[in-house]
């Protein structure tokens, strides 16, 4: 019985269990690597602006991708709910992806534009005062807090290093353009801006 | 564009049969020279506890159910796109199965949002088929601002009354939804000073039949005609076209109380709608601003 050696060998069974499950991340991930529809931004895709990029990390900060995702799959129910189904080029500057998984509330892919600024700023303050059947949490230190913008430099040259087109100048003007800031406004203007590339 | 080049596809097609095809030869290679004549009484040689564990081969269901799924894998990716670009045989692709999604909707409901975009929207608001989609679109797309009543909140205009601020004829509801409005009531503090702020509260308060500071009223009333008048009107009866709101009918969209009536002179008050068309189209738009209409009008 070899099958023995395997069973009582605890390093040789970690690699062969390794070997045989990576065979599906080889062929189900790493070509996507290597395929334009995935890689190449769709057009008229343009990198965040300081201010929605501070306004994205609020969004991971709060959790919403736990109750929200950003993913619209190609069903009539969905496009008839949300809009146009999402494609892979228009998240080749997100990192990390912020797709989600699970819909508590609802799928904020192309939320930007659907309702004004003030709707944002009411609903986040206390999203009962506009929905009164929601179940969202109010998140009313989002405007107390202001933004310092220290990172935002720091947080513009990681990206650019996995491939986020920024300019110099952008990141120059970066901490200006954030600083003092309230936290709702960089988070509206991230919201706002959110599935705007595709024509509906 | 979806294409992957020649190497990625052959990489895709070597790995993924390499490995459907290793696992039947896995399969087939234990299972050679184990016999299959009833229960042995062989075990595997160790023990614990008193407990041995025999050595028999699969059952046979098993080793059958195993080559079954190997079939059907073989089966499923010579019909479906699988094995890198190589596209099935049934060229079926996510794009085309929403494509026919779409067109059976298209083919099922075309004709009858057709039918309603030919009929006028005063109408259409006592077609109880419109109303009921009409409802569902509202409570989709315009719920969330105006409420799943439409009685509106703070900021949010109510749709169930006669007071509108951009007209409640069936023309211009549509043409809001379609186009959205921007509202734009610019600050008067910096220009009126705190003290014209109070005295043209107190003329707009008294505009609704409150009991008000009489002398700080009549000097308000002298600011709102020379300040406020070119979009309220002489009347107060407010303008449909700047989206003046009337301020006789004691309809407030943020608040009638003194502060907030201050609050809205001294400040100013932007209030957006959004443009639908892009969005809901036009036949659904006009479904839409059918239900509008109707609320207000029974």
């Amino acid at each position: 019985m070899r099958h023995e050696v395997i069973e009582k060998n605890m390093g040789l069974m970690i690699v062969l269990i390794v070997v045989a499950i990576s065979f599906g991340a080889l062929v189900e991930i790493i070509p996507l690597f290597f395929m334009k529809q995935t890689t190449q931004p769709v057009e008229n895709l343009k990198p965040l602006t300081a201010l929605e990029l501070e306004g994205r990390d609020i969004y991971q900060r709060e959790g919403c991708l736990s109750c929200h995702s950003q993913m619209i799959r190609p069903f009539r129910a969905e496009t008839e709910r949300y809009g146009p189904y999402s494609v892979a080029g228009e998240s080749v500057y997100d990192h990390p992806f912020l797709w989600g998984s699970k819909r508590t509330g609802p799928d904020l892919a192309r939320v930007g534009q659907r309702y004004s600024d003030e709707w944002h700023r009411a609903h986040l303050y206390n999203p009962r005062d506009v929905v009164p059947e929601s179940n969202m949490p109010g998140f009313p230190w989002l405007f107390e807090n202001t933004i310092d913008g220290n990172e935002t430099q720091n947080k513009m040259i990681a990206l650019r290093l996995v491939g986020v087109p920024y300019t110099d100048e952008q990141i120059t003007t970066a901490k200006a353009e954030v600083r003092g800031t309230r936290e709702v406004d960089a988070l509206v203007a991230y919201l706002q801006q959110l599935g705007t590339v595709i024509e509906r | 564009m979806n294409e992957l080049t020649s190497f990625w596809s052959g990489w895709i097609i070597v790995i993924s049969l390499g490995s459907i095809i290793g696992c039947y030869v896995l399969l087939s290679v234990v299972r050679k020279g184990q016999k299959f004549n009833g229960d042995t009484q062989q075990t595997m040689g160790h023990e614990f506890d008193g407990i041995e564990e025999y050595d028999n081969p699969l059952p046979k269901w098993w080793y059958w159910m195993f080559v079954l799924t190997v079939i059907f894998a073989l089966g499923y990716l010579a019909l479906y796109p699988g094995l890198g670009n190589f596209k099935g045989l049934l060229g079926w692709t996510q794009e085309s199965a929403y494509n026919e999604e779409v067109a059976a909707a298209e083919a099922e409901f075309g004709p009858m949002f057709a039918q309603f975009s030919q009929t006028p929207i005063e109408a259409l608001a006592k077609n109880d088929q419109a109303m009921r989609i009409g409802q569902r679109l509202f409570a989709n797309n315009c719920s969330q601002c105006h409420g799943s009543a439409a009685t509106g909140g703070y900021g949010f205009p109510n749709l169930t009354d006669k007071d509108w601020l951009y007209g409640g004829d069936a023309a211009s509801i549509k043409q809001t939804i379609l186009n959205g409005r921007m509202g734009a009531m610019p600050a008067w503090g910096p220009i009126l000073g705190e003290s014209g702020v109070h005295q043209v509260s107190q003329y707009v308060m008294s505009l609704s039949g409150r009991e008000t500071d009489a002398a700080a009223a009549k000097k308000g009333q002298a600011l709102y005609s020379t300040n406020c008048q070119a979009c309220h009107g002489e009347q107060a009866q407010g303008n449909h076209l700047f989206g003046a709101p009337n301020l006789t009918d004691n309809i407030w969209l943020y608040g009638g109380g003194e502060q907030q009536i201050k609050q809205t002179i001294r400040n100013g008050r932007s209030g957006r709608m959004p443009a639908w068309e892009a969005i809901l189209g036009q036949d659904k738009s006009h479904v839409v601003a059918g239900y509008v209409y109707s609320l207000s009008n029974q």
